[in-house]
Formats: C-alpha cells, sequence, structure tokens
C-alpha cells in the first residue's frame, strides 16, 4: 500500500526538480531588450557577459521594417514594423562588436561591448 | 531614391543569379522557360503572403518564427540542390557525352526540372520577402514615389546581373557547360548550407562553433560590390563561424562523393548491359 505512494511521489519529485532544472537553465540565460525606434537602437551600447550565449529581443517600434546586421556577430534578421525579433548571440570573447540597421545606416548604429 | 535602389539590388541580386544559372543549366530542355516562370512567379506570391504575415511570424517560438521559416525553406532548397547535382546532373553529363560521340543537336528532352523549378521558386520566395518588407514600409510615407522608382531600379539591375550571367554561361560550348554549371549549382548548395547554419545559431538552435574563425573584411568586405557578388554566387562570408564552415565542407563532400557514387554505378551497369551480364553481378 505504501508502495503506489512511494512511486508516486518519486514521480512527482522528478517532475518538480526536471522543471527547476529547466527554468533555472532559461533564467540563466540572460535577456536583454533593444528598441528600434525613429529608425536608432536604444540603447546604442549594450554591455553583456563574456563566454555567455545572450538574447536579444530586439523591438522595432518604427512604421517600417529594420534588418538588424553585425558582421562582427555574424548576424543578420529582418524585424518587421511593430514587431519583436529574438536574436541569440554568444558566447562571446571580450570585444567590441558593432551591428547596425541595414536599412537605415546612417542613424541605426550600436554596439555590443563584451566583458 | 539611392539608397533605396542599392538595398533592393542586393536582396534581388542572389535570386536573380539563381534565375540565371538554373536558365543555363536547363539550357536545350523543352518548355524550361514555362517552368522557369512558373517558379518565379510562385515565389513573387508566396513573398508577398510571406511579407504579410512577417510580424506574426515574427512573434512566433518566442521570436525566431523567421529564423525557422528560413531555415526551413534553406533546408528544402537544399535538399532540391543535392537531389539535382547527385542524380539529374550525372543524366545531362551523359547526353552531353552522347551529343559529342553521336553530333546530334542538343536536346536536353523532356523531363521536368521540378526540382530546380522550386529552387527557384524558394530563392524568390526568400529574397522577395525581404524586398518587399522594407519596400512597402518606405512607400507608404513622403518620398513614396522616389522609394518606388529606386526600388524599380533596383530590381531592374538585379535581373540584368542575372541576364548577364545567364548570357556568360551560354557562351560556354555545350561540351564543357555542365561542368561548369553543376560547379556552380554546388557552390550555391555549399552557400547555402552555409546560410542554413546562421539561421539555427540565430535562432538558438545551435550554440556550438559560434564564433568566427577569421576576418578578412580587410581584404574584402562582405557588403562591397564584389563581396556581395562574391556571396551571393559562392556564399563568401568575411567572419565566417566554425558552424558555417563545417556546413559548407560537409555540403560540398557529401554532393561531390554522392554524384561520383552514382556516376560510377551508372558507368557499372551500363558496361554490364552492353557485355549482356545482368547487372548488379
Amino acid at each position: 500500500m505504501t508502495r503506489p505512494h512511494f512511486f508516486l511521489s518519486s514521480c512527482v519529485g522528478a517532475l518538480i526538480s526536471a522543471s527547476f532544472l529547466a527554468s533555472g537553465a532559461f533564467a540563466a540565460e540572460l535577456e536583454l531588450l533593444l528598441v528600434i525606434k525613429n529608425h536608432r537602437f536604444e540603447p546604442a551600447e549594450l554591455k553583456v557577459p563574456a563566454g555567455q550565449r545572450v538574447k536579444l529581443v530586439v523591438h522595432n517600434q518604427d512604421s517600417t521594417a529594420e534588418e538588424f546586421e553585425s558582421h562582427d556577430l555574424n548576424r543578420e534578421k529582418i524585424v518587421p514594423p511593430g514587431a519583436k525579433a529574438s536574436i541569440f548571440i554568444g558566447p562571446l570573447k571580450a570585444g567590441r562588436y558593432t551591428f547596425f540597421g541595414e536599412y537605415n545606416e546612417a542613424t541605426a548604429k550600436g554596439v555590443v561591448i563584451s566583458e | 531614391m539611392f539608397a533605396t535602389a542599392i538595398i533592393v539590388f542586393r536582396e534581388t541580386l542572389e535570386a536573380a543569379l539563381f534565375v540565371g544559372i538554373m536558365a543555363a543549366a536547363t539550357r536545350g530542355l523543352t518548355g524550361r522557360s514555362r517552368w522557369l516562370t512558373a517558379g518565379v512567379l510562385v515565389g513573387g506570391i508566396g513573398a508577398m503572403a510571406l511579407a504579410a504575415g512577417a510580424e506574426h511570424i515574427s512573434a512566433l517560438a518566442d521570436g525566431v518564427g523567421q529564423d525557422l521559416v528560413n531555415a526551413g525553406i534553406l533546408g528544402v532548397a537544399l535538399a532540391m540542390l543535392a537531389w539535382h547535382c547527385v542524380w539529374v546532373s550525372n543524366q545531362g553529363a551523359q547526353i552531353a557525352a552522347e551529343v559529342r560521340s553521336l553530333g546530334t543537336s542538343f536536346k536536353q528532352g523532356q523531363r521536368a526540372p521540378w526540382a530546380l523549378m522550386i529552387v527557384v521558386a524558394l530563392s524568390v520566395l526568400r529574397e522577395g520577402a525581404e524586398t518587399v518588407l522594407f519596400v512597402a514600409g518606405y512607400a507608404s510615407g513622403s518620398g513614396s514615389t522616389g522609394t518606388l522608382i529606386g526600388a524599380f531600379a533596383g530590381v531592374l539591375c538585379g535581373s540584368a546581373m542575372g541576364a548577364l550571367i545567364y548570357l556568360g554561361l551560354s557562351r560556354v560550348p555545350v561540351q564543357r557547360m555542365f561542368a561548369v554549371t553543376n560547379t556552380l549549382i554546388l557552390l550555391l548548395a555549399a552557400s547555402i548550407a552555409s546560410q542554413l547554419a546562421r539561421a539555427l545559431s540565430q535562432a538558438g538552435l545551435i550554440s556550438a562553433w559560434g564564433q568566427p574563425l577569421w576576418d578578412t573584411s580587410a581584404l574584402l568586405r562582405v557588403d562591397s560590390p564584389m563581396g556581395t557578388l562574391a556571396h551571393a554566387l559562392v556564399g563568401y562570408e568575411a567572419q565566417p563561424t566554425g558552424l558555417q564552415l563545417a556546413f559548407y565542407a560537409v555540403a560540398i563532400f557529401a554532393l561531390v562523393s554522392g554524384s561520383r557514387w552514382v556516376r560510377r554505378t551508372h558507368t557499372r551497369r551500363r558496361a554490364a548491359v552492353a557485355l549482356r551480364i545482368p547487372a548488379g553481378v
């Protein structure tokens, strides 16, 4: 009679620890918000820890599309007007990584500083 | 207006070169213009649909929906090019060899180049959707006429490059044409594999080998005119990651060895038939 209970509780325990592990894995991942407004990036300077994967969430608040592009980061992604798009970068070595908006290169400029 | 033309030109170039090379590769095939036109039209309609749904797609899968769609398009295109390189190109080479030995007129026959048509459609779909998305936003505000003129000029110049490569390839003698177009298609396939690698690491699905291995931007910037052309034709990257390089190399190795293997079994079978020995002995 105690056996099924034991089995059940160990199942529940496994589930709980698994979900903790999973949420722990997500929590460990740094998420940074980058806003595009008036064809500019805000903030234009992003500091990220070196050697760690980072999730950039790019929110385009303009009424036109923008292409987030970075030769240094090896990334290229269109962000439709009003949309949010995620871009995973890194793990990066310490250094400066420039990025720009391909559709508005004159104004949309920024840099990721990894340290 | 000028800036618009350059951006649209860049987006159009890759698809236009694709169509030009595919047109050359299907030379002598009955009804190939119909196939190619269908490919471009289907891709164009798809591009508008994709652009219309872009905001929705972007939000999917926690913000990486677009990368997943791109990866899907690139994956199917890669499969189609692999199919062409491994099986179809061998048939073409055989026909060219017969032309040489028999002196008959060059005709590839009736077979439908559906794999290449799908590739053309997918290429137009991917590049077209970005162009539509870009132009749609800037053509609605002030200075819309300038944007539209610029976009039109960009598409025109891009298509002209596609026509140019087609005309250049048409001057290659039939005997050598398959070797040339097959090499070009092989490099396009490898380039697609490298773009697929980027889409996957951008979406966070693969995080291994994400560091650029070297930086040749001092020699050839990827956004310079020559760099853009090299990127579109052979997949040039100034700062390729290890993953991209691995995908590129594996694609070339797999397609070349696959194609050789098919050719070898074909010749063996033909020799067996000539000697009246059952094939496979």
